[in-house]
């Protein structure tokens, strides 16, 4: 019973179809809070899809979305977010012009209850502006407030991403390939990063950086073609035939065993 | 420009505004009463335009609904009290901006353009083709509204109190967009037009958002609408015409669209322009158009960016802020601009 | 209603379609392709109809002004997208709106000056004079018949021009996706060009079409504007067969809105509009939204 109470995303057969193309098929999966459940396939796999059906940027052709045991299905990216929902975009997706600062001032006050009034200025809403401030320093960001985003390196805006969700205050992350695109040092830093999101919350990681998957998830999902052809523990999943076969193929091994 | 400055340049446009009555003649405190209204729509405008990034075509409609609902309660033989008359007519433009919004905004870019202009088009031809106003004829509000307070009253007959009464009423337009757009409520408004997807994710409704921002500039608007029809003493179809809403939008984006304060001096300038063309030429309107045609080419950034070339006070860096805020796509470009994945999974689905 | 008033209605509607259709094509290919968004639209159906008027009075042939009138609408529309329109591709729309306002304001002041602001009427071409006796006190003109004849030969060209050439290829690729189609090396300026001025000689085409069944006045632009608007609405950006069952739509219900409820004839197309967007925000054909 308190482990069903534990699980905070729960996935039920979704699907996704485009035309004739099916991108995700039939996939079941839940994430517990306190874990990070990484998904991982091959390019074309449809994790993104899954992502975004999770977050209501795209509607699933069948199946239903849980979020804390509620079905979300049915509720579009805003309800979502508001029922505990944040995500990340593969490509960073910020408020390019604004500050640093006010791009985490926006998450936390669309999470104030009052994100809409309509009197006095923002700056003086105390609360928003201290949530914002703890976002900033939970990510590392703090000395940037003040920079327009734009001017910001890939790796600090991809760091501020994190840090508006978190400034959201979700009970569950989505970070789509969140290492995309970084140096060696940029992804060490996120590595670590991502690790402390899981304190309290669920997290759901698409990433093709094995090292990175291995180094942080709780559980696995394997994807190909649209569907899961393998889930459990790292070490499971690892041991794996079906999925070395199917996604690993012939250099994969090394990666894997590697790690 | 630096805050101090900017708010020294306010005081000093607002206590020549004061001052005018007192030492021009009756036909210039009219002209400006005009040039004020006109302020004051491209104002409202500016809301949905620059902050928003709406693009509406239909203001010019909601302008003019107002003047028609004036021309309606105005009772034959004397002037509507404005305590009835003004709340009713800014009534009617506000409902008018609900419907019309609700539908529109289902919409985007050019869509939402196009609709806009339709849905005001609409408004056009329906009390051009119908005897509801007069059809193509109008209407006619021989009298002012009445202005009475206590035992007191205001003559709005008087060329100078009605300027002060449109001056009052702008002063408080610009006061309540000012406050908007620092409020949170702004920046939300803003936060969607800069980055859609990203607003909807961080949980932000945005339809309602930017539905409430049209309503409050259909009102805005419908004041402007209430005195200028006050003012003239006739309304007509035209007043709805998509025309004057392209004109008002020229006004926002000459004045320039990141500030509160800018679409009011678009507006002056415009209206000067227009005066002095039409004193001067005969076939004035081919030279507004071309100018209108050169501003999008020469100056996209719009005065600010004209008043930043001729000081050449102001660092590179913020002529540069000015055009790209011009020049950046749009919502719709935007979005797609960041939904890589999207448009792969929809390119996947067309093979 | 007899049934054979109601065929002339219907003809009337279909009539008026066809026509809304060809000025309505223009402006969603330009939409679809360009992404530019040309408020100057009715403008140019409008100076269509004047270069009829002007050609047809010098010459006396309503051919040579239908030829000429199309040829020199064509002309301007590669100048103008050669000066003007081609700056503004991939900027915002405003910009675009702005720019097609003076281009607006400039042609009806040009119009002015060279054919003033008179109302005039253009003869069709003798073999298209007279009218078909229907019933004893009931005719249709042949020069309506003829202009529906005309326009569902051009409707058909057009489709096929889309559907089957290589050009229509690139076309419905650009409407598609227009970073992909850029990124396949396509030589987009003159694609881009002739699309522009295409778009323009259609709209010209229209008003010279219409110009022996209606009369040549200077407001004429606008109302053609907003309706191609709807119709673009109605049927998604775009989309060509969207236009061709949008303008229909829009030429029938305005027809039998005249007739049945003549009250509110000028707002059934709007409350037509305003049921589409409830139900298909992007138009009946237009791109469903993933």
């Amino acid at each position: 019973m308190s482990e069903m109470n534990d699980v905070a995303l729960e996935a039920n057969q979704l699907v996704k179809r485009f035309g004739g193309l099916i991108a995700v098929s039939e996939v079941s999966l839940s994430v517990r809070a306190g874990e990070i459940h990484a998904v991982i396939g091959p390019n074309g796999a449809g994790k993104s899809t899954l992502v975004n059906l999770l977050s209501g940027d795209l509607s699933a052709t069948s199946g239903s979305i849980r979020v804390a045991g509620r079905d979300v299905t049915a509720l579009n990216p805003q309800k979502r977010a508001l029922a505990g929902l944040g995500r990340s975009y593969q490509k960073t997706t910020i408020f390019a012009n604004s500050t640093v600062f006010e791009n985490v001032r926006l998450a936390a006050q669309a999470h104030g209850g009052r994100a809409l009034r309509m009197m006095g200025s923002v700056a003086d809403h105390a609360d928003i502006n201290a949530r914002a401030h703890a976002a900033l320093d939970q990510v590392g960001l703090s000395h940037r407030a003040p920079l327009k985003a734009c001017l910001m390196s890939h790796g600090e805006q991809r760091q501020l991403e994190i840090a508006m969700v978190l400034a959201t205050d979700p009970r569950i992350i989505l970070l789509d390939e969140p290492l995309a695109g970084m140096g060696q040092a940029e992804a060490v830093r996120m590595i670590a990063l991502i690790r402390s999101l899981k304190r309290g919350r669920a997290v759901l990681l698409v990433e093709h950086d094995m090292d990175a998957v291995f180094a942080l998830a709780d559980q696995l999902t394997v994807m190909a073609d649209g569907g899961v052809i393998g889930s459990g523990a790292p070490a499971d999943v690892r041991a794996n035939a079906a999925v070395r076969k199917a996604y690993l193929g012939a250099h994969g091994d090394e990666t894997v065993d590697a790690a | 420009m630096k805050a101090s400055s900017q708010s020294w340049i306010v005081a000093i446009a607002l206590a020549v505004a004061i001052a005018l009555p007192l030492v021009a003649p009756t036909y210039y405190v009219q002209f400006a009463s005009k040039a004020l209204l006109m302020g004051l729509l491209a104002v409202a405008l500016n809301l949905v335009v620059g902050f928003g990034g709406m693009v509406s075509l239909c203001h010019a409609a909601l302008f003019g609904l107002a003047g028609y609902s004036l021309a309606f309660l105005t009772p034959e033989g004397e002037g509507a009290s404005i305590w009835l008359s003004l709340p009713a007519a800014v009534l009617v433009s506000s409902f008018a901006a609900l419907v019309i919004g609700a539908l529109s905004l289902r919409t985007k870019g050019i869509y939402f353009i196009m609709v806009t202009l339709a849905f005001g088009e609409m408004l056009f031809y329906l009390l051009h083709d119908t005897k509801i106003g007069g059809g193509s004829d109008g209407l006619y509000i021989y009298l002012k509204p009445e202005f009475g307070f206590g035992g007191a009253a205001l003559d709005l007959e008087r060329a100078s109190t009605f300027y002060f009464v449109v001056l009052v009423c702008l002063v408080l337009g610009v006061a309540l967009v000012s406050m908007l757009v620092r409020s949170p409520f702004g920046h939300a408004l803003v936060a969607a037009r800069d980055n859609e997807r990203r607003a909807r994710s961080l949980g932000f409704p945005v339809y309602r958002i930017r539905l409430t921002a049209f309503v409050i500039s259909g009102a805005l608007a419908g004041v402007a609408g209430y005195f200028s029809a006050a003012q003239f003493g006739f309304v007509a179809p035209q007043l709805l015409g998509w025309h004057l809403s392209a004109t008002v939008l020229v006004m926002v984006v000459l004045g320039g669209m990141t500030s509160v304060l800018g679409p009011l001096a678009g507006a002056l300038a415009i209206i000067g322009l227009e005066e002095v063309l039409k004193s001067n030429f005969e076939y004035w309107k081919l030279i507004y158009g071309l100018i209108v045609m050169a501003m999008v080419f020469v100056l996209p950034g719009g005065l600010q960016q004209l008043a930043s070339m001729v000081l050449g006070a102001k660092p590179a860096s913020e002529d540069d802020a000015v055009e790209r805020d011009m020049t950046a796509p749009h919502d719709d470009a935007a979005t797609d601009r960041l939904r890589p994945e999207l448009l792969r999974s929809e390119a996947k689905a067309h093979v | 209603m007899s049934a054979i008033t109601f065929a002339v209605q219907l003809l009337n509607g279909v009539q008026y379609g066809l026509v809304l259709f060809l000025v309505a094509s223009g402006l969603t290919l330009v939409f679809g392709i360009l992404g530019v968004i040309n408020l100057a639209h009715g403008a140019f159906y409008m100076l269509g109809a004047y270069f009829a008027w002007w050609i047809a009075a010098y010459t006396g042939s309503f051919l040579m002004a239908l030829i000429g009138g199309v040829a020199l609408s064509f002309m301007l529309g590669l100048l103008l997208e050669n000066v003007f329109v081609r700056r503004l591709y991939g900027r915002d729309h405003l910009a675009q709106v702005l720019l097609s306002f003076g281009l607006i304001l400039v042609v009806d002041e040009l119009r002015q000056i060279l054919f003033g602001k008179d109302v005039y009427s253009v003869k069709p071409p003798p073999w298209l004079e007279g009218s078909i006796q229907l019933t004893d006190n009931l005719s249709y003109p042949v020069y309506r018949l003829a202009l529906c004849l005309f326009c569902l030969v051009l409707a058909a060209l057009i489709f096929y021009v889309i559907q089957r050439t290589k050009l229509g290829m690139i076309i419905r690729a650009g409407a598609e996706n227009r970073d992909m189609t850029r990124a396949l090396g396509i030589p987009f300026d003159s694609v881009n060009r002739y699309v522009f001025a295409g778009g323009i000689a259609l709209a010209a085409l229209g008003g010279i079409l219409v110009s022996p069944i209606s009369t040549v006045y200077p407001g004429m632009g606008d109302g053609m504007l907003i309706l191609s608007f709807v119709v673009v609405v109605l049927g998604g950006i775009g989309s060509v067969a969207g236009a061709a069952i949008g303008a229909l739509l829009i030429g029938l219900t305005d027809t039998f809105g005249k007739v049945f409820f003549p009250q509110v004839s000028s707002i059934l197309i709007y409350v037509l509009m305003a049921g589409v967007l409830l139900w298909r925000p992007n138009g009946i054909l237009g791109k469903r939204e993933a």
